[in-house]
């Protein structure tokens, strides 16, 4: 267990590099002069000159990864080309408002997605149709299209939640959920349909098991069958499903953060991308890998948890 | 979006299997009325945003102040936008811009999945390990900032971003690709073509490729409805081509400005982005279920079969209600521990049931070890899990009564049902390995059960003494180190141990009958004789019953008292063990007896019975073994035989028993 952890930790090192190394080649094909691009068209070239040797643009591009991958180990991103602020500063101050975003939504998702995915294994028919009308209206509604139905009925007509904003969790616990409700609904449509259909799946298929069988010959509880037994085996192949939905909502982050003007790292990542501001992207992107490392790590260790022949291997 | 969604699912195993021909996939999508109907829409939607030009009923960017922010009307057909250019247009427009996208990600993903996937799989080696590397780590970017990063560095470029997306999500096909040409390379007919001299390039364009366009097609039709989502959302943030030219995603931005005034534009820009993401993704589901229903042909061909012979297979049950042995078998015995009577279990639902087991009847007393034999496909099993009601959701009773100590058990609910599992009637499985919970350990697993029958009898057994408790069950089975195995999990016990664990769970309850299906087929022959001396000293010190399913004449020996010998759904003959073994009544009995290994005489090949059990839409309305019997004569198949009372307390369902009977002995035996 203890090894697999720390395998994937390794793998997830050239993962970073390539990624950081993807976006910064990328970059540096970018046509037109970054320090001209910061001093604005009035500068003079002796002031564009003198930031160019500044930033160390007159280096080739490898020199120039290696120059900011050494930042990186000292906690320095560089800085923004637009605000000017430390890269580093403005994403923790992002940071916060995504991973509320992401973790709420997993969690909301597992919750309702599991119960919608037993509920309809055990009842079949209704249910069951209505887990699958819902995975296709999940699949098929853009979440930015649903957020900004949400925004309209909920917060423009019905007045019940905010169309906009963030309340920071040590502020108000209140207001910080209260201003998630929308886009947490926004991001998780996807998620429980994906989430209750495997849900019900592996749970049908646990229900065929001789073991649920020999439980039922001795007597055990429906109850306990269900619960114990069927939904502890099926949250095998459910894990993985919530690790990838947690994922996808990330990216998803993107777009939903911008329908609700909140000042997390997708909407910081657009404003960088129409602002030309390469550096924050690439700390976005970062920060972004590492969440997806973070993620699939978890479930490597909730695979762990749940299968003893992972466990004791 | 959900990129890594799309890639897990078709990698999955769903996908994963027969592949199509791609004429084949086609001829499956024109079938189904959903895919029609999805293919019917992609045409017209396609078509239609490709002549835009020439269609569209107003210049997208027209501005028509008289027609601002109107619904749709007859100039109209979608309403106009809020600076009074026509939806309809701009939808059409817009959609050569969205669809361009999506067939730029596409077509960059086959180029690129295609060859490598094929690649990994067919060259295996240090090239697979290396291109599955790459893709594990591929698949971990985040995919939407590298496409923002894209759009910065390209100047908001889509087609730059959409090739970069293709790019990306090239790493799940490539997956699912090498995974099939896996599979099809081991098949023969690759190594016929290799054989003709076929290079590695030829086999895998000719035989392979076609063989994995199935599962090609379900993987690109959902990236597609994956690619259109992304494709979408870009524009919608505004990253796209700049206003006003229209794009899907940009109009529904548009909408949302004016969601107040106008929320009617949310409708078409949304609708047809949804209705498209919808029609590729159950494009997709269409293929995916035409492939792996293609592999399942010969079973569904079988099932509409069954389906027709089953109104035939209603009269012989009919016709047999009177049955000669009713003398015998007259009514449930209330002295029997289990009474079977007329027990009748059918398959499928009401208008399409197939009789598996047709008017069994049966007692088993107290203390007593009854072996039910056959051979595979004769109704052993099914008899014997209707007993305890555990018949899988596609059977039921239909017919006859099981009572225990003679109250009726059948019809009970399931929650009645349970106050017996266990603690009358217990069932120890064929296949020990899957008979146990993999995710609890033995201990947990045995603990349980002991408390939910203390919770039965409504008394409370505390967690440390069912813990106890279980340990002393798996003492009794005869397993070393008890305290250990309590710990271990199902995957690090051997497989003998595992059936020990099983009939520990199974007398947790001590039960008056134990129902064994089997218990010894899936282990080693030393073993075998283990688990049986392990049964036979159980019911000797706690003088349980034992119901024993089995096709092997040698456990009968071994354990039981009196042998129940079933063919095709029916019981055709039961007597004392002796008697069976000195002279089968039945001419099934006797080829089964001879078939035996155990009796086989040495130096003499062992005679097996031709042909094989029919299927139970094949049973004829006379006897059901006629076909495959030497003794059989027309009279056989005219009606259907009941089964007879021969001599003492044995019966057959045979009318030729006579024939079976040594010299001078049969006629007076017969009578009686």
């Amino acid at each position: 267990m203890t090894q697999l952890i720390l395998r994937r930790l390794l793998m997830s090192i050239p993962l970073l590099l390539v990624v950081s190394l993807v976006v910064f080649v990328l970059g540096s094909l970018v046509p037109g002069d970054p320090a001209q691009t910061i001093l604005g068209v009035d500068a003079t070239p002796d002031a564009v000159a003198a930031l160019r040797d500044k930033l160390g643009l007159d280096q080739p591009w490898y020199a120039q990864y290696f120059h900011w991958l050494s930042g990186v180990f000292h906690g320095d991103l560089g800085t923004s080309l637009y605000s000017g602020e430390p890269v580093v500063t403005t994403l923790a101050e992002r940071l916060p408002v995504t991973l509320s975003l992401v973790s709420l939504s997993t969690l909301f998702c597992m919750v309702v997605g599991i119960g919608f995915g037993m509920l309809s294994a055990v009842r079949g028919g209704f249910l069951g149709r209505v887990v699958d009308t819902l995975s296709l209206a999940g699949l098929a509604l853009p979440n930015f299209w649903v957020a900004v139905v949400l925004v309209t009925l909920f917060a423009v007509k019905l007045r019940v939640f905010p169309a906009t904003g963030y309340t920071p969790l040590m502020t108000s616990p209140f207001y910080w959920i209260v201003g998630l409700v929308l886009p947490v609904c926004a991001l998780s449509l996807a998620g429980i349909a994906t989430i209750a259909k495997q849900t019900r799946s592996a749970v049908l298929d646990v229900l065929d098991r001789d073991y649920v069988r020999t439980f039922r010959a001795s007597g055990v509880s429906e109850w306990s069958v269900l619960l114990k037994h069927a939904l502890r085996n099926a949250s095998i192949p459910v894990a993985s499903v919530i690790g990838i939905h947690a994922i996808a909502s990330l990216d998803a982050t993107v777009f939903v953060e911008n329908v609700f003007v909140l000042p997390g790292m997708g909407s910081l990542a657009t404003q960088a991308t129409l602002d030309h501001d390469l550096p924050v992207i690439e700390g976005v992107a970062l920060y972004f890998t590492v969440i997806v490392i973070v993620v699939n790590l978890c479930v490597d260790i909730a695979y762990g948890l749940l299968n003893p022949k992972v466990r004791t291997a | 979006m959900t990129i890594a969604t799309s890639t897990e699912n078709s990698a999955g195993p769903s996908a994963g299997g027969a592949g199509a021909a791609p004429a084949g996939v086609i001829h499956a999508i024109l079938r189904t009325p959903v895919g029609l109907a999805c293919l019917i829409y992609l045409a017209i939607v396609v078509v239609a945003c490709a002549i835009a030009p020439w269609i569209a009923p107003h210049d997208p960017l027209f501005q028509d102040l008289h027609a601002i922010g109107k619904g749709p009307n007859a100039a109209h057909l979608l309403g106009t936008d809020m600076l009074g250019r026509d939806v309809l247009s701009r939808l059409l427009y817009g959609g050569a811009y969205s669809l361009g996208g999506v067939l730029t990600a596409v077509v960059v993903l086959l180029i690129v999945a295609v060859p490598f996937g094929l690649l990994a799989g067919y060259a295996g080696g240090r090239v697979d390990r290396v291109i599955s590397r790459v893709i594990d780590v591929a698949m971990s970017i985040p995919v939407i900032i590298i496409l923002l990063a894209v759009l910065t560095i390209f100047n908001r470029n889509m087609t730059a971003a959409m090739i970069v997306f293709g790019l990306l999500g090239s790493s799940g096909l490539i997956r699912v690709v090498r995974g099939n040409v896996l599979s099809v390379r081991e098949e023969l007919y690759i190594d016929a073509a290799r054989v003709i001299g076929l290079g590695p390039a030829q086999i895998a364009v000719r035989h392979v490729l076609p063989r994995t366009s199935g599962a090609i097609i379900v993987h690109v039709s959902i990236f597609a409805a994956i690619s259109l989502g992304v494709q979408t959302g870009l524009s919608y943030l505004g990253l796209g081509v700049p206003p006003p030219a229209p794009t899907w995603g940009g109009m529904v931005g548009d909408a949302a400005t004016v969601i107040q005034t106008n929320p009617w534009l949310l409708v078409p820009s949304g609708g047809v982005i949804a209705i498209t993401v919808l029609a590729f993704g159950l494009l997709g589901d269409v293929v995916r279920d035409a492939t792996s229903e293609r592999a399942k042909t010969a079973t569904g061909r079988t099932r509409l079969a069954r389906r027709r012979g089953a109104t035939a297979d209603q009269k012989p049950a009919a016709a047999v209600v009177r049955d000669a042995t009713a003398a015998l078998l007259e009514g449930p015995n209330s002295a029997a521990l289990l009474s079977v009577r007329g027990l009748t279990v059918a398959f499928g639902a009401d208008d399409a049931a197939t009789t598996v087991v047709e008017n069994v009847s049966f007692d088993i007393f107290r203390g007593e070890c009854v072996g039910l034999v056959g051979e595979s496909g004769s109704g052993k099993t099914v008899t014997a899990l209707s007993v305890l009601g555990l018949l899988k959701r596609v059977g039921r009773i239909t017919g006859g009564s099981v009572s225990l100590e003679g109250h009726e058990i059948s019809g009970l609910p399931e929650r009645e049902k349970r106050r017996f599992r266990g603690t009358e009637i217990a069932l120890i499985s064929q296949e020990p390995m899957v008979a146990l919970d993999p995710s609890f350990t033995i201990g947990d697993q045995l603990a349980e059960v002991v408390r939910s029958h203390a919770r039965m009898k409504n008394k409370r057994v505390s967690r440390a003494a069912a813990r106890k408790r279980a340990v002393e069950l798996i003492t009794a089975v005869n397993i070393p180190d008890p305290e250990v195995v309590a710990k271990r999990y199902p995957h690090q016990i051997s497989g003998g141990q595992a059936q020990r664990v099983a009939i520990a769970a199974a007398i947790a309850g001590d039960p008056k009958l134990l129902i064994a299906d089997e218990p010894t087929t899936a282990l080693d022959v030393t073993v075998q004789a283990e688990i049986l001396d392990l049964l036979r000293s159980l019911q000797a010190k706690n003088g349980i019953a034992v119901l024993l399913v089995t096709h092997d004449w040698g456990v009968v020996a071994d354990l039981c008292d009196r042998a129940l010998v079933m063919y095709a759904g029916q019981i055709v003959e039961t007597a004392d063990i002796n008697r069976v073994f000195q002279l089968p009544l039945h001419p099934y009995t006797k080829a089964l007896l001879e078939a035996s290994p155990h009796l086989a005489v040495e130096g003499e090949p062992l005679p097996a019975i031709p042909g094989s059990v029919p299927r139970p839409k094949d049973w004829p309305t006379g006897c059901h073994f006629a076909a495959r019997c030497r003794f059989a004569t027309e009279d056989c198949l005219a009606a259907p035989v009941p089964l007879l009372k021969v001599g003492e307390e044995r019966a057959s369902r045979c009318i030729h028993t006579d024939q079976l009977m040594p010299e001078g002995r049969l006629v007076p035996e017969a009578v009686r």
